[in-house]
């Protein structure tokens, strides 16, 4: 009967947040068109400009507009993980976070429930991205595109729990956009979206240590990988472990007697 | 004589150093309507904040349908309905799909929830209404909405932080009179958080909360006898030293 009662309130939270996406056309066109502008205008740039040798998990030479892909993919996660948790700071200024947080369930599955339903949002944009990709020419092996939803789930698992602790720290809409200005785009150039770490080391040793160690880095090479049906091990781990690690500190940050709700005294 | 619902046990709590609630004690019974009247910031929210486990105090005490707020959480929450000072519907959503979200979270089956809302909504003649975008209500209907999510699973204790804050007079006066029949009718426990005393019918229990300390309590009589008033407004001045709203 409980676990009926889990099933029923996760696909209720899933089914609210998918609805609210496709009701906000805005949101989903302007989640599409960053990456796009990336790919069609800034690749396209940076195509001469950056000789990438072989690597893997590409067999021969690529153009830069296919490395950069899955970067954009990890972009469109990125963005729609911190996305997800602007919504849960203006759902608490406004209200609604209040009714999910009062219903008679735990508040970890409640938690966890919405981080489910922002990668689903997550994961039907990269679709989304992949198939205007295809026009363009950048096309994946077939069974990559299978492979790749396992990744897709976990990267965007991982950056929706970061973006979940993030909100359980922030206590007003304006502090968020601080906050997006320091954690995206540090994230987002500080790894190997736009170049590949060879690349940054022979820069600069410090930024491919920082990149290194970047849970984005190791997200957007979980996709990289799968997205050519190879399974990248060492990514799989540390966005595990980064997974596992930003999940109890939000669930702690909106824990009512230990977290940081009480304190900012707001909920 | 009818029994507690909600008990409240010397609750306190602080914000940072700052006192917000101090030994804060009383019931509130089934099938009654208790007025928690206190003027801004008494600590009338974050009584609300508390009883609803927003926040968590380690001071005093709350049992709701006889379960600790703290130790059985998930069960005394499931005996709870909560009306907030702000709205909390989703605006992009319709009437229909507000309740569902709600059903579902109270992990009611899709039957059961079609039948709910049908006999909650019919009861506050919104059943036409329930495809409408809650954009395009208005404040009176968007309550009684919030108020028909909030007994959907049957709730034994309803809690509303000043639901008619911002309504018309006849907007105001139709959910005042709803709620205080559906105490008697329901057998709920009602706790109704306001700093408007037109709201208390002469049947209630009042708490008067001023600067987090409870003032007074008990029936209307027994208030305006404590203070020597006539009028439940001039006891309400009396106590909180004419700072009421």
């Amino acid at each position: 009967m409980k676990l009926l009662h889990f099933w029923r309130a996760m696909w209720g939270i899933i089914w609210r947040e998918l609805w609210r996406f496709l009701k906000q056309k805005e949101r989903f066109i302007s989640a599409l068109v960053r990456p796009l502008i990336w790919l069609f205008v800034f690749a396209a740039g940076f195509r001469s400009a950056l000789g990438l040798a072989i690597s893997p998990p590409y067999e021969t030479y690529i153009l830069y507009e296919v490395y950069i892909t899955p970067g954009l993919i990890g972009m469109i996660q990125l963005f729609n993980g911190m996305q997800s948790s602007l919504s849960m700071v203006y759902d608490r200024e406004m209200g609604s976070m209040r009714i999910l947080m009062v219903s008679p369930l735990p508040r970890w599955f409640l938690l966890t429930s919405k981080l489910i339903a922002g990668t689903a949002v997550s994961v039907l944009q990269a679709y989304v991205f992949l198939l205007i990709a295809w026009f363009y020419e950048i096309e994946a092996p077939l069974e990559g595109y299978l492979w790749v939803l396992p990744a897709l789930l976990m990267a965007g698992m991982m950056l929706g729990a970061l973006g979940l602790l993030l909100s359980s720290f922030i206590r007003q809409l304006e502090n968020f956009a601080g906050v997006m200005n320091f954690v995206i785009f540090p994230l987002f150039f500080l790894s190997t979206a736009l170049y590949p770490l060879w690349k940054l080391k022979e820069s600069s040793e410090l930024l491919y240590t920082l990149a290194y160690y970047n849970p984005f880095s190791q997200a957007v090479e979980l996709i990289r990988f799968a997205l050519y049906g190879q399974f990248n091990l060492e990514a799989f781990i540390y966005v595990s472990v980064a997974f596992v690690i930003f999940m109890i500190a939000a669930i702690f940050g909106y824990n009512p007697s230990k977290g940081m709700m009480t304190r900012k005294g707001g909920a | 004589m009818n029994s507690p619902a909600l008990t409240i046990q010397n609750l306190s709590f602080a914000y940072g150093n700052k006192p917000a609630l101090d030994q804060v004690s009383f019931t509130v019974n089934s099938g009654e309507c208790t007025l928690l009247l206190g003027p801004n910031g008494a600590g009338k929210s974050t009584l609300f904040s508390l009883i609803t486990r927003l926040y968590d105090s380690h001071h005093g005490r709350i049992s709701l349908a006889g379960f600790d707020i703290k130790k059985q959480s998930t069960q005394a929450l499931a005996r709870l309905g909560v009306v907030f000072q702000q709205t909390t519907l989703d605006m992009d959503l319709s009437v229909i799909q507000n309740l569902r979200y709600h059903c579902a979270l109270h992990g009611l089956s899709r039957k059961a929830a079609a039948s709910r809302i049908q006999e909650e909504l019919e009861r506050l003649n919104m059943f036409e209404r329930r495809f409408e975008s809650v954009r395009q209500l208005n404040g009176g209907h968007r309550r009684r909405v919030e108020i028909a999510r909030a007994l959907l699973h049957k709730p034994s204790v309803l809690l509303l932080d000043e639901p008619t804050v911002g309504l018309d007079i006849p907007s105001r006066q139709a959910i005042v009179d709803y709620v205080h029949q559906l105490a008697v009718d329901g057998n709920i426990a009602v706790l109704w958080a306001s700093h408007l005393t037109d709201e208390i019918y002469p049947q209630d229990r009042l708490v008067i909360l001023h600067k987090g300390i409870i003032r007074a309590q008990g029936s209307v009589e027994e208030v305006l006898k404590t203070t020597s008033a006539d009028t439940v407004n001039k006891a309400f001045y009396a106590l909180t030293q004419g700072e009421a709203s």
